[in-house]
């Protein structure tokens, strides 16, 4: 097998597992309460680090870069309480904007 | 919470979270035509991006995984790469799981719908998913995503840079938008200041995909509080 097609079914099987993992164990179960208050801080510990390595993420570094722009009209947009599209694309409009003028 | 957070978050309905989820397929379609782009421009041929983005359906562990390749890596190198990136799933799966229902297969199936913007967008409340919602949202991106990358593959060279029309502002935006609503209570924002910044303390020392990992520890506030 190339390595191209090991590459696609190892990291293939791999995820089935770990997306399985959850549902499979955890599924149509209650889970026990102090369980339950950890497991709900999970959703929020988990976006907030989507939001700071996706808004600051670059190759093992930090950068600052026009996405803070975009991160900025999505916080007007939000205390405007402006829906989650106008949310979403004004913070790439933003981007693009700030990337074609700088 | 229950009914009201599901009013507030758009319906539990399969249809609800395809909604929900147009834009991010929009912009999803376009990233997986840049993969699409990429992985043909990195000498994988047209099958194997379409099979990986069906299986292993995950834009930063696939764009990780042809970088390694197109860099001279090696095919252990390129999957310890993709499945570190992945590897988020194993706590994000778990905390979604006990919503699935039915047979150990059919959840099975389920849960491959689980991706970060399905995922989130099922979220209705502080704990609270929506199975119905994850899975119409799951469908929606899996089909914009394979279709992103077959028309990435065929027309390589036609598609523009998704970062010059500011796509990648787009999710962390989406992100904070649906982490509003998560942290009303001090704990949840507390995990959510906790969560982040482990994740960026660990950018510059750790391989790409561990921070969001290790920041998933920071849910460990709930012992203490």
């Amino acid at each position: 097998m190339s390595t191209v097609w090991t590459v696609v079914a190892v990291a293939g099987a791999a995820t089935f597992a770990l997306k399985a993992v959850g549902p499979v164990l955890l599924g149509g179960r209650e889970l026990p309460a102090p369980v339950i208050g950890v497991a709900s801080l999970l959703t929020p510990a988990l976006l907030a680090a989507l939001v700071a390595t996706q808004l600051f993420g670059g190759d093992r570094e930090l950068v600052l870069d026009e996405r803070l722009v975009g991160l900025a009209a999505a916080v007007v947009a939000l205390v405007l309480r402006a829906p989650i599209l106008v949310v979403v694309v004004g913070a790439a409009a933003a981007t693009a904007i700030a990337r074609g003028l700088l | 919470m229950g009914r009201a957070g599901v009013e507030q978050a758009g319906g539990d309905r399969f249809r609800d979270g395809a909604r929900a989820i147009l834009p991010y397929a929009i912009a999803g379609s376009t990233f997986g035509a840049s993969f699409g782009v990429l992985a043909k421009v990195a000498g994988m041929g047209s099958l194997a991006p379409i099979v990986m983005s069906a299986t292993t359906f995950g834009g930063s562990a696939q764009y990780a995984a042809i970088s390694v390749l197109d860099d001279g890596g090696g095919a252990a190198a390129a999957i310890a790469a993709a499945v570190l990136l992945n590897a988020r799933y194993a706590p994000i799966s778990i905390s979604v799981g006990p919503v699935f229902e039915g047979p150990a297969w059919r959840r099975f199936l389920e849960a491959q719908l689980i991706v970060d913007e399905s995922w989130a967008i099922s979220a209705v409340g502080p704990g609270e998913f929506s199975r119905r919602r994850l899975i119409g949202a799951g469908l929606v991106l899996y089909v914009a995503w394979i279709g992103g990358t077959t028309v990435g593959v065929v027309g390589a060279g036609l598609i523009g840079d998704p970062e010059r029309l500011g796509l990648d502002a787009a999710f962390p935006a989406l992100f904070l938008a649906l982490l509003v609503p998560q942290v009303r209570e001090r704990r949840a924002l507390a995990a959510a200041l906790a969560g982040a910044a482990i994740a960026l303390a660990l950018v510059p020392f750790a391989a790409p995909g561990i921070p969001i990992v290790v920041a998933s520890a920071a849910c460990l506030i709930g012992l203490r509080w």
